[in-house]
């Protein structure tokens, strides 16, 4: 579906359905250097049980026109521009890596519009190492290989997809390869740079999942404590053998996961 | 600090795909012989039919074995994603019945193996969809043949029978100057000689029953894509860029991105064409590509050390190998295939039909048979066998003659397969009336 989102006109995947106000409503959002297709399996899925499912690309991402935007809150900001050009009053936000940074800022600064959050592959704050951005900033392919190798578990750097027939390295990869100049640096400097993550989870009232890769070496879990102990009553999954490219990873036991919020 | 490098080809030959079993801890990858495979609850049957789930549902659509060798050809083509066939020709199929319909076009390459030739030549025009075939060495020959209709270019990375290296660079600039894709047949050469996707090949075709498997036990075709080709942008292929009637408008470029092609080719063409591959076949592949990379060096160093010798034969009148003094592809085969050129290769002998023919019958090593790729050596008189309905001139126009003798050389101790050939070279003289 194209719409209008600030004056710019952007996509989103809805599963080729028209949004009903009369159902839930369901907005995933994706990762740095990402798009919707991220989320085909789950979106699909929530489809399918009753949900309206936006599954969005930022702008500058995917089929969305535009430059990316540069801050957490900015994007923030924009999803809420998704639910107010789709006239959705409430919604529950799926969101990965940058994306979960997204949905935990919106939670927080945008808080009656958002029934629940899940937050997939996450952590707060998610530094960005110097050799990521600076290849990333000089739209170094590099940094595609860096974030595919460090974003599969050791055991998926050989595949072993559940997803018959999918390379799942070279499928990530090939993601990569097609976003746009710039919009990986972006992205990362984006979640490099939003530090207020802790506080804000402290902010959220509405009822929170993390979904956190056992093997994740982008996010890892360890790194996550500061962000389950200023959520009140987080729901913590810990999904055995996935890395932090979960939805490829483990997108079975995610998809059973996101059914505690959704 | 920088990126860790991917794992190695030999390395992906090993492992890529395959996990330990989940259910016995099984360090090989085991054959999964059903039919058909369990729900636990309807929801998630209704799941696994709607693309929402990652699993099985019935061995024609896809199945755990055959998994583990299709995300291994996709790791050792560089591609996202493969679809295992009953074989070569079922890939080969399904490739072209995924992107286009009656009234569609292929430019292939002339030097294509007989059943790729028959297919495009003979069959496929009953259903509407004609080829022009054109010289595999004139990239500007591709570009002249492009219509309206076309909707994709085709060639081997080493053709039929002469060895005429195809200038994939080159061709792939052709085919998406013009919003096609350029699909090659890699089978004889495979990830170990070349690959093709780093070159600007978009599809890759192969017959694993060749040189992945390794010895000639079993059939099977491997289907790999790129991910590469961007189908919407070409506006050529509806079947990836429009909703799909038969999945529920499924819109495959929307929803897999860079995997469209494999996708819709395993969601329709596997689905309602069934060309499957049996998973024990799928089986036996594997273990033969885990020994890839071992096999073909020495294929490749037999192939040289059988080459020289024929050289020095003076029975021999013409030997064809890419890498060779007088090949017109010499340079180009330093190029794009610096580690050999295959195992495959044929050669003229003096005396003709007659020559060849007592040639074939005196080896003993060397099989006498119709295929290539086997760890045994093999030999065939094309002129008496795959070519016998073609006269003379016929068989001159493809390259052919009448002592013309096609070898797969396999990994025998090459003096053993040079006494068998000194045996054969004794009696095609004979038979020329060489008295030799």
């Amino acid at each position: 579906m194209r719409i209008e989102v600030h004056g710019q006109p952007v996509y989103c995947y809805t599963n080729s359905r028209e949004i009903d106000a009369s159902k839930p409503s369901i907005v995933f959002i994706h990762g740095s250097g990402m798009d919707h297709i991220v989320w085909t399996l789950a979106a699909r899925h929530f489809a399918r049980h009753g949900n309206n499912v936006i599954s969005v690309d930022l702008p500058g991402h995917g089929r969305s026109e535009g430059m990316p935007l540069s801050t957490v809150e900015e994007m923030a900001n924009w999803i809420v521009g998704v639910l107010d050009t789709l006239k959705i009053d409430q919604a529950a936000l799926v969101g990965h890596s940058l994306g979960s940074l997204i949905s935990l800022e919106c939670a927080a600064s945008h808080s009656p519009r958002v029934r629940a959050i899940a937050l997939v592959g996450t952590t707060t704050p998610m530094p960005v190492s110097d050799a990521i951005l600076n290849a990333a900033e000089s739209n170094d392919h590099a940094a595609f290989d860096m974030l595919t190798q460090w974003g599969f578990s050791k055991r998926h750097q050989f595949g072993g997809n559940r997803n018959s027939g999918i390379w799942m390295i070279g499928n990530t990869l090939r993601l990569y390869e097609q976003s746009g100049p710039d919009v990986l640096f972006h992205d990362m400097r984006a979640c490099n740079e939003y530090t207020a993550g802790t506080e804000q989870a402290a902010k959220i009232s509405c009822p929170t999942l993390l979904i956190l890769g056992a093997e994740d070496r982008l996010t890892p879990v360890r790194s996550t404590r500061a962000l389950q102990e200023a959520i009140s009553s987080p729901i913590v999954e810990v999904l055995p053998e996935a890395g932090h490219t979960i939805m490829v990873e483990a997108p079975n036991a995610m998809l059973d996961a996101l059914h505690r919020v959704l | 600090m920088t990126a860790p490098d991917y794992p190695g080809l030999d390395t992906l030959a090993l492992h890529a795909g395959a996990q330990p079993d989940p259910a016995t801890g099984a360090r090989a990858t085991p054959i999964y012989q059903t039919a058909s495979f369990c729900f636990p609850d309807s929801d998630y049957a209704a799941s696994l039919f709607n693309i929402e789930r990652a699993g099985h549902v019935y061995s024609r659509l896809s199945n755990p074995t055959n998994a583990v060798l299709e995300e291994r050809i996709a790791a050792l083509e560089g591609g996202v994603g493969a679809i295992a066939t009953a074989s070569g020709q079922a890939a080969l199929h399904l490739a072209i019945i995924t992107l286009m319909g009656a009234g569609s076009h292929i430019v292939a390459s002339a030097a294509l193996y007989g059943g790729s030739h028959n297919l495009l030549a003979y069959t496929l025009p009953r259903f509407g969809i004609e080829t022009t075939f054109v010289d595999p060495r004139d990239p500007q020959a591709f570009a002249n043949a492009i219509q309206d209709n076309t909707r994709l270019v085709f060639g081997e990375t080493l053709g039929n029978p002469s060895l005429d290296v195809l200038n994939i660079p080159a061709i792939a600039e052709v085919a998406h100057a013009a919003g096609l894709p350029l699909m090659v047949d890699s089978t004889t050469t495979t990830p170990y000689l070349i690959k093709p996707f780093e070159l600007g090949a978009d599809i890759i075709q192969h017959s694993a029953t060749k040189f992945l498997s390794g010895h000639g036990i079993v059939i099977g075709g491997l289907l790999v894509d790129s991910g590469q080709f961007d189908w919407e942008a070409s506006g050529k292929f509806p079947t990836l860029s429009e909703p799909y009637a038969g999945f529920h408008n499924l819109i495959f470029t929307e929803e897999f991105g860079p995997s469209a092609m494999i996708q819709r080719a395993r969601k329709e063409g596997l689905r309602d064409f069934g060309a499957c591959m049996a998973p024990t076949s799928a089986f036996h592949i594997l273990q033969g590509i885990e020994t890839l990379s071992v096999r073909m060096a020495r294929h490749v160093e037999n192939t040289r050390a059988i080459t020289a010798f024929l050289l020095e034969q003076e029975q021999v009148t013409r030997v064809g190998y890419p890498e060779l003094d007088g090949h017109p592809d010499q340079a180009l085969a330093a190029e794009l295939l610096p580690n050999g050129c295959g195992a495959v290769f044929s050669f003229d002998l003096a005396g003709g039909r007659a020559a060849g023919i007592a040639f074939v019958d005196a080896l003993s090593v060397f099989s006498h048979l119709a295929n290539i790729g086997d760890a045994k050596s093999l030999v065939i008189h094309p002129a008496s066998t795959t070519h016998h309905r073609m006269d003379a001139a016929a068989l001159a126009a493809g390259g052919i003659g009448e002592g013309t003798i096609r070898l797969s050389i396999g990994l025998e101790d090459p003096k053993d397969l040079k006494a068998d050939l000194k045996q054969g070279l004794r009696a095609a003289g004979k038979a020329a009336g060489g008295g030799r």
